[in-house]
Parts: structure tokens; C-alpha cells; sequence
């Protein structure tokens, strides 16, 4: 089934099998959890913010191959860009795999397009950005 | 079609394709292949009789009941109480008057932890629930003892999948009140050992609540042997429709249980500032009942009624046995409680693969599993997996279905590069 090859690109396992920023960051600056109470999904994102830059961005948590290669390309992805360019790019990247746009992606994200042929694989893509814009909304709150 | 008569220790034999005729889904394709449904845990497919049931009460009998005098209304009411009077035979209860209509095994569990649970327990009274229970059995029991100052205990379950009654045993004191045990697993199918449980648990003068959603579809009910004080069930498991469900509960304690719920149906007499209340089981049955879904409950009664049990039962469990037998020899694939006598229910998690993604795989070829923590999120820490890939099987299931499963997973291992 072409869709199927399309949602599991080889950049997608590689990134399943061995997630990039994969620990807990030290002197974070924000931090928040995304949690999926349906499927048990649940992935931990630090920020660590200098003035409006992402300085460095970390992740820890378990869920399924697409959740966790969008996590770890995200990670990639918003990584020295400011917190206006990672809001900018969750909106994008949502819009993309819901279906919903045609805009383009960073070319390394353009893998999760494919999701949009699977509605129910959605939440699992867009998780770790939940997580992620959650956290830029609460970086002044102390991080665990 | 390949039927289980011709490898398993079935004496009666089952005739799944006659079964399969019966139920109007299981022709249809999904992804351009043929449906395989492996996910009546989740909820059952429902043959033609229910369908039409349904149909012709809603052209022909619609009507409240208990409530007008003109004809249809005495229709309804019949037809809504004979529904009691078969279920009750079904399940084995003494009387249809231990039978209440709820919306399902939930709403039954939060009946009996509100009513029951709220007008009986202290501080310092315990409730044991296994580690394989739903949520529905947990959850409940926690917001009760919350509200009431009892404490919620875990009965441990034992590598193999089987409640651990040694523990049990050692649980059980003059301070536990009830114990709330599934039946069978909605998991790992796993069936509990209910008169053993509840001979014990009565020993301490507790009363035993059971979640019977597994074991009703699976296994010949018979409540007066089980011994149970409470137990229940929904009815889109047991191939009926979905927002019906069974309560039992012994008359004499249904009798001194406080309502759940307010309403109409449910009174004797109504005075501004007080009431009382009809006996059991009107008393817990505020409201106008969901009267088609009775309706087709009964249907579904009638329906696996006519069945051979012990055809079904075997069948059931010979297919089982044979899907747990092959699953184990794919590489990478572990089923969880292996050595727990079960009903048609199983789950297994593949290495390096994550059970979301082995179900997506496996829904592009038509094959519909559950995949994700069940409701079951302390069984999950007990087996230290964050979710399981589960398949079930229904008297409607074939030994083909299983051996697609068995191939799919050849396919979910080639996509997921494992």
C-alpha cells in the first residue's frame, strides 16, 4: 500500500530506533508534558530559552514510531530558532498533517505529510508540538 | 473456510460459516480487502435478529414504558420486562426482580460502588481490586473511597496471568468490605476463579463484585454457581447493542441499597421535600430507559441462546489456543499471561515495534486489533509494557482470520523494518 510506505519512510524508523536529543535537559528553562490518555503516549520536552532564542530542546517518553521521529525531528527542527519561528512552524507542521494545507515544510519534516492519509495517526505526529508550544506558554514557571 | 472441527478437541462441532451468515458486517472490505474482525472485545458485530429487532420496534412498537395506558405503551412495557425475565435466565439469577437495565458494565460498576459501596463503607474499610482490572472496576472504587474514608487495595496477578489467591487470601481481614474482580481479562483474557474468590471473600463477610463484560460473550454464566454477589455486563459485547447493559445484584442487598439516580420510574411517592422509593430493581432505573436497546438486547439473548455453549466454548478456545500457538513463533512477538486459562482474548507486544503502529499495519490489510493500554494502565505496569496489540475472537471468527493475523505481522515486521 503506497500510503503505508509513505507514513514509514526509512527517515521516520531511523529516527524511532535511535531519537536524536534523546535525555533529560540540564538547566532547562521550560518544560511540559505531552500525554495521550487514549493510547498511552506520553513524551516529557525541555526548553532551554536565551532571551527569545531556543538554545537547546531535549526529550524523553515512550509511544509509537510516528510519535516518537516527530519528536525527535522537532527537536531538530526548532533548535536555534526563536519562540516566534517554533510557534510559527507548529502551525504549519499541524496544518500539513492534518491535511489541512499545502503550505511547505522544512524539507526534513516533508516525511510527515504522509500522515494526513491516516486521521487516526494525527495526534500521534502532532504530540510532542502540543508539548512543545505548552511549554514556551509556561517558561517562566519552575521546571522539575 | 477452514472450521476448527477438523484440528481441535471440539466434540460438538461449531458451524462458524452459518454463524458468519448471520452477521451482515462481516461482508464487507475495508481497504479493499475483507474485513477481519478481531476486535469483539472492543465490541461484538451484531447479527441480522438484532438489527431487524431494532428496526421493527422503532416501525411497529415504539412507545414509553410504565407510563401511558393506550396499547403501544402496554406493548413496550411487556416487551421491555420480558427482556428481564431472559436475561435473568441467561445469567442464572434467582429472579428477574436481581436484573437492572443500566447503559453497561460501566455504569453497572458505578451503580453498585456509589449505591453500595457509598451507604456501607467507613473509614478504614478496604476494597480489594485485582491488577488486571478495567478502569470501570477501579476508578469507581477510588472515587467511593475517596468519599468515604476506605482505602482501595491491589490483588496482585502472578507472571503467568492468573490472580495470585495466595495473596489474595493473606488481603482478606475483618476490615475488607468488598472485592471487585474481572472475570475474565479484558487483557489477556485471563479467567478469574469466581466461587473460589467469593467463598473466600464471604469467609470475611465481604461481598464480591464482578465485571462480567468478557465472560458473558465467552463462557456459560451461571450465577447461582458462581456465587457472586454482584455482577455485570454490556450488551454490545455479547453481540447486542451498544448503551445496554445487565446489573445482578442478590435481592437482599439491591433491597437495602439507597438510588443512584433520581427521576421518574423510580419512586413511590413524591412530596416536595421528600420521596420514597420503588423496590428494586425499578429503584435504580431513574428516567426513560433506552427501550430499542432492551429491545435488542433481547434479540442478542434469544439469539446466542440457541447456540450450543459447549460447541462455542470449545470452538472459541481451540481457536485461541491455535492463534496464541502460532503468534509465539513470529520473531520478536511475546504474549502477555501466558499461562492463564482464557477466554478468546489475547496480547502480545513485538520487539522494536510499537503496538499503534504493528495496528496501523495491520488495518491497510483489513484486519481490525485493538491496539493501546486497554483501560488497563496498572496491568500494563505489572507487565511493564506502555500497551499490547490485542486480538479476540468471536463465535464468528475463523482459523483463516487467525492465520491472516499471523501473516500480517509478516508484513507489519517488512514495514517497520524490524
Amino acid at each position: 500500500m503506497k500510503e503505508l510506505d509513505e507514513l514509514y519512510q526509512s527517515v521516520i524508523l531511523d529516527h524511532n530506533r535511535s531519537p536524536r536529543n534523546f535525555h533529560r535537559l540540564e538547566g532547562a528553562t521550560a518544560h511540559a508534558e505531552g500525554r495521550n490518555p487514549l493510547c498511552g503516549d506520553q513524551f516529557e520536552i525541555w526548553l532551554k530559552l536565551d532571551g527569545e532564542l531556543i538554545a537547546d530542546v531535549a526529550f524523553l517518553g515512550q509511544g509509537c514510531a510516528i510519535s516518537k521521529a516527530s519528536a525527535s525531528m522537532m527537536t531538530q527542527a526548532i533548535k536555534g530558532k526563536t519562540v516566534a519561528e517554533a510557534r510559527a512552524l507548529f502551525e504549519q507542521f499541524h496544518q500539513v498533517v492534518a491535511g489541512a494545507g499545502e503550505e511547505k515544510l522544512p524539507a526534513k519534516l516533508e516525511v510527515f505529510r504522509g500522515v494526513s492519509a491516516f486521521p487516526i495517526r494525527v495526534k500521534c505526529a502532532t504530540l510532542s508540538w502540543h508539548a512543545m508550544k505548552q511549554a514556551l506558554e509556561k517558561r517562566n514557571h519552575a521546571v522539575p | 473456510m477452514t472450521t476448527l472441527t477438523a484440528i481441535g478437541r471440539t466434540a460438538t462441532p461449531w458451524d462458524v460459516a452459518r454463524v458468519r451468515a448471520d452477521f451482515p458486517i462481516l461482508s464487507r472490505e475495508v481497504h479493499g480487502r475483507p474485513l477481519v474482525y478481531l476486535d469483539s472485545a472492543a465490541t461484538a458485530q451484531k447479527p441480522r435478529a438484532v438489527i431487524d429487532a431494532i428496526s421493527r420496534y422503532y416501525e411497529t412498537g415504539n412507545a414509553n414504558v410504565h407510563r401511558g395506558v393506550h396499547a403501544l405503551s402496554q406493548e413496550a412495557t411487556n416487551g421491555y420486562e420480558a427482556v428481564r425475565v431472559l436475561a435473568s435466565r441467561f445469567l442464572g439469577a434467582a429472579s428477574p426482580h436481581e436484573i437492572v437495565f443500566t447503559s453497561g458494565t460501566t455504569a453497572g460498576l458505578n451503580l453498585v460502588a456509589q449505591s453500595y459501596g457509598g451507604s456501607t463503607l467507613r473509614p478504614g474499610d478496604e476494597i480489594l481490586v485485582s491488577e488486571m482490572e478495567h478502569h470501570s472496576n477501579l476508578v469507581p472504587w477510588q472515587l467511593v473511597a475517596e468519599r468515604t474514608g476506605a482505602a482501595v487495595r491491589p490483588i496482585p496477578i502472578m507472571e503467568s496471568g492468573g490472580l495470585d489467591l495466595a495473596a489474595f487470601e493473606k488481603l482478606l481481614s475483618g476490615r475488607t468490605r468488598i472485592v471487585a474482580v474481572t472475570h475474565a481479562s479484558n487483557v489477556i483474557g485471563a479467567i478469574n476463579p469466581i466461587n473460589a474468590i467469593a467463598a473466600m471473600a464471604h469467609e470475611v463477610g465481604a461481598v464480591v463484585v464482578v465485571d462480567g463484560a468478557q465472560s458473558a460473550p465467552h463462557l456459560r454464566v451461571d450465577l447461582q454457581a458462581i456465587d457472586c454477589d454482584f455482577f455485570t455486563c454490556s450488551g454490545h459485547k455479547l453481540y447486542g447493542p451498544t448503551g445496554i447493559g445487565l446489573l445482578y445484584g442478590k435481592y437482599t442487598l439491591l433491597e437495602q441499597m439507597p438510588p443512584w439516580q433520581g427521576g421518574g420510574g423510580m419512586i413511590r411517592d413524591v412530596r416536595i421535600d421528600r420521596s420514597t422509593f420503588a423496590p428494586p430493581p425499578e429503584r435504580f432505573e431513574a428516567g426513560t430507559p433506552p427501550i430499542a436497546e432492551v429491545v435488542g438486547l433481547g434479540a442478542a439473548i434469544e439469539y446466542v441462546m440457541q447456540w450450543d455453549w459447549e460447541a462455542l466454548v470449545g470452538y472459541e478456545q481451540d481457536l485461541v489456543a491455535e492463534a496464541a500457538q502460532r503468534l509465539a513463533k513470529v520473531p520478536g512477538v511475546r504474549i502477555l499471561g501466558e499461562g492463564a486459562d482464557r477466554v478468546s482474548v489475547l496480547s502480545f507486544v513485538m520487539e522494536g515495534i510499537h503496538p499503534h503502529d504493528a495496528g496501523t499495519v495491520l488495518d491497510t490489510l483489513g484486519i481490525a486489533v485493538r491496539a493501546g493500554h486497554h483501560c488497563c494502565q496498572p496491568l500494563m505496569r505489572r507487565f511493564g509494557v506502555p500497551a499490547t496489540i490485542r486480538a479476540s475472537f468471536g463465535a464468528y471468527n475463523t482459523l483463516d482470520e487467525v492465520e491472516a493475523l499471523v501473516s500480517g505481522l509478516g508484513q507489519v515486521r517488512r514495514v517497520l523494518g524490524a
